[in-house]
Formats: structure tokens, C-alpha cells, sequence
């Protein structure tokens, strides 16, 4: 689904900020894979989402999604393929329109936009069961703007929006990482069900270790732009957190330098 | 009494300055762009109009044409800053100065034009302000229509999302700065609409005109929208609001110059009134608001590290 080879980017490169972000990363992911990414600060994994997503185009490298090279697509064309929720809640969604508005760009992601009308009334009724399925009251907000909502509610929202459309790749940047603990459960609890119901390939992101552990079938450790560490099933089951670490400082030869991920 | 009589003009400007206040919210609220060229393209379509008009092109097609040739200076503002990556503000400003030169040849090289002798009847004129006022609220209930109608489309609704987040639109598949140009084009192009109708109103197309346009039309919204959120914030309610601002700033001003302040000193007033509306919410949130806890902020400030 996913086949990512030799990616190499370097930020700012010739001045004496120049950082290799990614040096030469390679990793195939299987339809149906739910694979989290962990790793220290710097490690990577954000660099890693955004090239996939096509925020900038790498350096050397070849990214290709469904057997189709997206190196060079842009990032409004390659979106067709991907479901992305951001770190932020406040960047997934627009602020300033309808809840029903918002969905309704996400159900038309990768088609050709018309002149006809943008939502129409059986699509309503669609996100008001969809929205049930929420169960955050917000089936009955239709058309309250985005704005108005708290973070764990925008942060619901955008995962609908990644998924309302089934994309090939599910992209998560870490997309719990600003929410307070409870709502944080809840939207993970959100995430694997709608990874699960439509059978999702997807690519997480998290600080928290035990996150790591507890969801989906396979777990990357990142360091230095490089994976690595790559385990699943049965093997990855059975990780502790205490085993990570471990295997962090074996793999990499130094302390594990995510302040986040150790104390939660 | 004097502003009495005086009334009925400032209604009729105020509106052909309200359809000008359309255009100048779809790039400054909807796109968030602040597009000086709006300045310049205001002039474009009086000028074309004027040229157009006495060579004997009927005023319909006449000011159809300033449209075009609005929408065209639009897109050069838009394509400066997507394409070759100049901030919108310089783009606008390019685009502004170099309209100068654009209007002096659509001009033929004269400062002036005037419809004196023109063998079309005109739409609008001043010596007849109730009709003015008639023709200038049918133009503005067409465009506010076709806006009205294009805002709910699938198009129109990821021209707003490009306004409102851009990340987010990129994420859900949608050309950011193809959006960012088409806007700018409908909104230059409603801008030279108006300076058709203006110029056709006043009786001439002259070089000067439209300097500080972009003040006056970001005094209507800010004027207009003070009130028309407060009722119903959307679309079509905010449009109406943005040309009854238009209308309430042309009846201060005349009743200013009626007072005896010297003309000299207008344009110095439009841009108080923009400082001001533009300074107050700032000054309010900083000094006059109670503290209130808010679910989201707090949340995300707890969450911390954004680079990660």
C-alpha cells in the first residue's frame, strides 16, 4: 500500500542550521497494516508524515502509495489517497464554516469540485447518523460553525473527515498529543474503530509508549531519520514499555531523549 | 436641510460604493487577503466604461466588459503572489501601480474622459439620484444573488475553506492557489463593476480616481458588519450589511462636508474610521475583557510542545 524508498531530506542545508531530517528511510507498509511510529525529538517522524503527505518533496527518494509514484505530486493532488489528522485540533478543520460544511469538502476529497450544489439534503441526513456515531451531541450542531467546538470535538470531527472518504493511508501526527487525557482515550477508542470498520492502512504517530503498544498490528521505532526498530504481531504484543526503552538504547546507543514519552 | 437635500446622493453613491464593498470582502474576509490593487482596478473599470461608452458601446455591455477587464487584473494579483511567490500585500501593490499606466492608455493618454455627448443614455446618473439609487440596488441584488448561490456550491465552498484553512483544504485535495486567483478575480471584478457605475454616475472616468478606494471599502464592511453579525452571521445578511456600510459612511461624509470640514481632509477621515474599527476589538480584547476559562485553549496549551 505504502513503499517508501531511500527518502533523504536535509533542512536548510548549506548553512550551519542544516539538519538531515531523514537519511535514507525505507519501509513498506501491507493494506491493512495499523503501524505506530515512535522515536525521540528530532527522530524524524513528523518529517516523515509530511513528506508522505507531500508538504515539501524529498531530496532523494521515491514515495509510492497503491503502486502509484507520488514523489513529485503535489500536496492538494496526492490528498485523494490520504486521510490526515494533525497534531493541532485547530488545523484539521476550517473554524469559521459549518460542521455540515466541513464534512462535506471531506466527502469530495479528490473529485473534481463542480458548480452544483455543495451539500446536498441526503448528505445532511448521512452526517447526522454519522455524527451520532460520535455519541459528543453533535449530530444535532449541524450547522454550528467549527469554531464554537472544544478541541476533542474538532479533533472527532477531522477524524471523520480523514475517513468519510476511504483513503488508502490514514496519516496521525501525533493527533492526541493536545488533548487532556480522558478526551485523548476517546479519540483513540474513535480511531481504532473507524480503522478497524473500514479496514484501514494507517501510519500513527505518538509520544505515549503504552499508546504504541496497545493499538494497532506493528510498531516502528525511529532515530536519526532511520527506522530503527520494527516489530508485530505476537512479538509486539508481548513489549513493555521497559522493553522499548531497552531496545532504544541497544539500537541507538544513547538515552531515549523523549521527555513526554517517558513520563506518561 | 442642506444634508436633507443632499441625502438622496449620498444613498446612491453609497451604493455603487456598497457593490465595491462586495468585492473588497470576498478578498479581505473570505480569502483573508488584504488586496490593495482594488485601488487600481475600481479606476479600470471606469475607464473602460468611459472608452467604451463614447465610442458608442452600449452601457450594458460596457460595464460587463470593466468586469472582465477587473477580473483580469485580479488574476495578474493573484498569480504575482502564488505563482511567483510575492507577499499578497506587495502583489496588490504591484498590481496597483502598474494600473496606473493600464488606465492612462485605456484613457489614450488623457486624464480625463467624460460622457458629455455620449450617443448611448447612460444607466445611472447624478442629476437623476432616484433612478441611481434604483439601478444601483438592481446591480447589487444580482450580484449578491450569483454570490449568494456560488458560496454554496462544491466551488464555492472550498473557496471559503481556502480562506479559512489552508492546511486543512490542502489536506481534503483542494488547489489552495487556484482558489487563491479565482478569487481575487471575482472580487477585482466587482470592484471595476462598481467603478463603472461610478464613473457613469459622476459623468467622467478620471485618472485619479479610486485613490484609497481599499479605505473606504474596508470602512463599509467594518461599519456594515458591526451591525449585521450581531443579527445573523451569514453570508447573505453580511453582503447586505457591507452596502448599508457603504450607504452610512457616503451620509457621514456628506453630512461632514455639509458641517464645513474641509473636503481636504476626507480621505485623512475615512482612514480614522478604518484605524479605529480595526483598533477597538483589539484594545477591548486586550484591556476590557473579564478572564473566562476556555475548554479549548486549556486544553492545548497542556498538551504543549508544538514541534514535536
Amino acid at each position: 500500500m505504502l513503499k517508501i524508498t531511500n527518502l533523504q531530506k536535509t533542512f536548510n542545508p548549506g548553512t550551519v542550521n542544516a539538519k538531515m531530517a531523514l537519511c535514507g528511510l525505507d519501509l513498506t507498509l501491507r493494506d491493512g497494516d495499523f503501524v505506530t511510529v515512535i522515536g525521540g525529538n528530532g527522530a524524524g517522524k513528523s518529517t516523515l508524515l509530511n513528506a508522505i503527505a507531500g508538504v515539501w518533496t524529498p531530496d532523494y527518494g521515491t514515495i509510492e502509495i497503491d503502486g502509484v509514484d507520488v514523489t513529485n505530486m503535489p500536496e492538494y493532488k496526492r490528498a485523494k489517497f490520504l486521510g490526515r489528522v494533525f497534531q493541532d485540533p485547530m488545523m484539521g478543520t476550517a473554524p469559521d464554516m459549518e460542521i455540515a460544511e466541513n464534512l462535506s469538502i471531506a466527502a469530495r476529497r479528490g473529485t473534481k469540485r463542480k458548480l452544483v450544489w455543495g451539500i446536498k439534503k441526503a448528505e445532511r441526513e448521512s452526517y447526522v447518523k454519522l455524527l451520532e456515531t460520535l455519541e459528543l451531541g453533535l449530530e444535532t450542531r449541524l450547522s454550528s460553525k467549527v469554531g464554537l467546538l472544544s478541541g476533542g470535538q474538532r479533533q472527532a470531527v477531522t477524524l471523520l473527515m480523514a475517513t468519510l472518504r476511504r483513503p488508502k493511508l490514514l496519516l496521525l501526527d501525533e493527533h492526541t498529543a493536545a488533548l487532556d487525557p480522558k478526551t485523548a482515550a476517546k479519540v483513540l477508542e474513535l480511531t481504532d474503530k473507524l480503522v478497524n470498520e473500514n479496514h484501514l492502512t494507517t501510519l500513527m504517530i505518538t509520544h505515549n509508549m503504552k499508546d504504541a503498544i496497545a493499538h494497532g498490528n506493528r510498531l516502528i521505532m525511529m532515530n536519526e531519520g532511520k527506522v530503527i526498530l520494527d516489530v508485530e504481531g505476537e512479538q509486539k504484543k508481548n513489549l513493555t514499555v521497559e522493553d522499548l526503552m531497552n531496545l532504544f538504547v541497544k539500537e541507538s546507543g544513547k538515552e531515549f531523549t523523549n521527555d513526554r514519552a517517558i513520563l506518561s | 436641510m442642506a444634508f436633507l437635500y443632499a441625502l438622496p446622493g449620498a444613498v446612491a453613491e453609497g451604493l455603487i460604493w456598497g457593490l465595491m464593498a462586495i468585492g473588497v470582502y470576498i478578498s479581505y474576509k473570505i480569502l483573508d487577503i488584504a488586496d490593495l490593487s482594488v485601488d487600481g482596478t475600481i479606476c479600470t473599470g471606469g475607464c473602460v466604461c468611459a472608452v467604451l461608452i463614447t465610442n458608442g458601446v452600449p452601457a450594458w455591455i460596457s460595464i460587463i466588459i470593466a468586469f472582465i477587464a477587473g477580473a483580469v487584473a485580479g488574476t495578474v494579483t493573484g498569480l504575482l503572489h502564488t505563482a511567483l511567490g510575492i507577499p499578497s500585500i506587495l502583489a496588490g501593490i504591484l498590481t496597483q501601480l502598474s494600473l496606473y499606466s493600464v488606465n492612462l492608455a485605456i484613457l489614450g493618454g488623457k486624464s480625463l474622459i467624460s460622457f458629455v455627448g455620449s450617443q448611448h443614455p447612460l444607466m445611472l446618473s447624478m442629476s437623476n439620484n432616484p433612478l441611481a439609487i434604483v439601478v444601483a440596488g438592481i446591480m447589487i441584488a444580482v450580484v449578491v444573488i450569483v454570490l449568494w448561490l456560488f458560496f454554496y456550491t462544491e466551488v464555492g465552498l472550498t473557496l471559503k475553506s481556502t480562506g479559512d484553512n489552508p492546511h486543512m483544504s490542502r489536506a481534503q485535495g483542494i488547489n489552495v492557489n487556484f482558489n487563491k486567483v479565482l478569487g481575487l478575480a471575482i472580487s477585482n471584478g466587482i470592484v471595476a463593476l462598481s467603478g463603472s457605475l461610478l464613473a457613469q454616475y459622476k459623468g467622467s472616468a478620471n485618472i485619479n480616481d479610486g485613490r484609497g478606494a481599499i479605505v473606504i471599502g474596508l470602512a463599509a464592511i467594518f461599519i456594515g458588519l458591526s451591525v449585521s453579525t450581531k443579527i445573523k452571521p451569514n453570508l447573505v445578511v453580511s453582503l447586505i450589511g457591507v452596502v448599508c456600510g457603504g450607504v452610512v459612511y457616503f451620509i457621514i461624509y456628506n453630512f461632514v462636508v455639509i458641517m464645513g470640514l474641509k473636503t481636504d481632509y476626507l480621505k485623512m477621515l475615512s482612514a480614522i474610521i478604518v484605524a479605529l474599527f480595526l483598533a477597538v476589538p483589539y484594545l477591548k480584547s486586550k484591556y476590557f475583557t473579564k478572564q473566562k476559562p476556555q475548554a479549548i485553549s486549556a486544553d492545548i496549551n497542556a498538551g504543549g510542545d508544538a514541534n514535536a
